[in-house]
């Protein structure tokens, strides 16, 4: 009987933590910059309190998915007098243009901020022709 | 037939967002109806945000400002005001062509008030991952002491 409870409790905790990350309004945006170069699209995202375990870079199809987990550090008998942050979960999503190379994102993350590369297909990418004389 | 799309970059979504997040701060931080605020508060939003909890032992403030070195802020506490300030600088690239430019550049400021109990000697801050917090030790003659009944 009690393997038994602990498998629900196993499911329902399960369950919450899904709940958790797929509320949408749990989540913040945080702010982000996006801009385009010549070799593809970069994305820079402050996330502060996120550590690398705890960051999440998902695509599904042409959508791009960062989910970060906050952490600071918080002992006992602690009591929150004043919070401009409410929540300890990021979260923003893109949909990605199709001359974008999905399978090979770079991504770096260092104190807080997160650089993300996505480049361009081969085909896509400007080149030179050389015409050669004949 | 649209309806459907009313989340996505709607005009007015971004502003039914900002008025809850308006009465949220109003009624989560404690500030009166009137929406009296500290003479020295930023508004919502501001860059590096804060947050404040307070422990028998101290005060803890935490700010949230990524991409910055530990040296790039300048702490100091004057009069029960603990004040932060320092520069983020964020370089635009000239080639690249910019869809979203969310993130704060340029200097910034906050304080908070501190309570009087707390020890302008007893401070100590650290920034790991973007977070710079701040510990506020309380003086020692302020800290609950239990009386013993002889």
């Amino acid at each position: 009987m009690t393997t038994q409870q602990n498998v629900t409790q196993e499911h329902e905790r399960g369950s919450t933590a899904r709940q958790a990350t797929q509320r949408s309004d749990a989540a913040m945006r945080p702010p982000v910059d996006v801009f385009e170069t010549a070799d593809g699209m970069r994305l820079v995202v402050d996330m502060p309190g996120v550590a690398k375990e705890h960051l999440r870079l998902q695509t599904e199809g042409n959508t791009l998915t960062i989910e970060g987990d906050l952490q600071f550090e918080i002992t006992d008998r602690m009591e929150a007098l004043y919070a401009d942050v409410r929540s300890t979960l990021y979260r923003c999503s893109f949909v990605l243009s199709s001359e974008l190379d999905t399978t090979q994102i770079e991504a770096i993350l260092k104190d807080g901020v997160l650089a993300v590369r996505i480049p361009k297909r081969a085909a896509f990418r400007p080149r030179r022709i050389e015409v050669q004389t004949g | 037939m649209f309806e459907g799309l009313w989340g996505y970059e709607h005009p007015l979504s971004g502003q039914i967002r900002r008025l809850e997040e308006e009465l949220d701060s109003l009624f989560g931080s404690g500030a009166s109806l009137t929406g009296t605020r500290n003479i020295r508060s930023l508004p919502a939003g501001s860059f590096p945000a804060v947050n404040v909890a307070s422990t028998p032992e101290a005060l803890i403030v935490y700010l949230f400002a990524p991409g910055l070195e530990s040296k790039a802020f300048d702490i100091s506490i004057q009069q029960n005001l603990l004040s932060i300030s320092g520069a983020r600088e964020i370089p635009l690239d000239e080639t690249a062509t910019y869809y979203r430019k969310e993130r704060f550049s340029g200097d910034f400021r906050r304080t908070i008030n501190l309570p009087d109990d707390v020890d302008p000697e007893r401070v100590d801050a650290k920034y790991t991952c973007g977070i710079l917090t701040i510990r506020v030790g309380r003086r020692e003659s302020a800290k609950p002491r239990q009386i013993e009944v002889r």
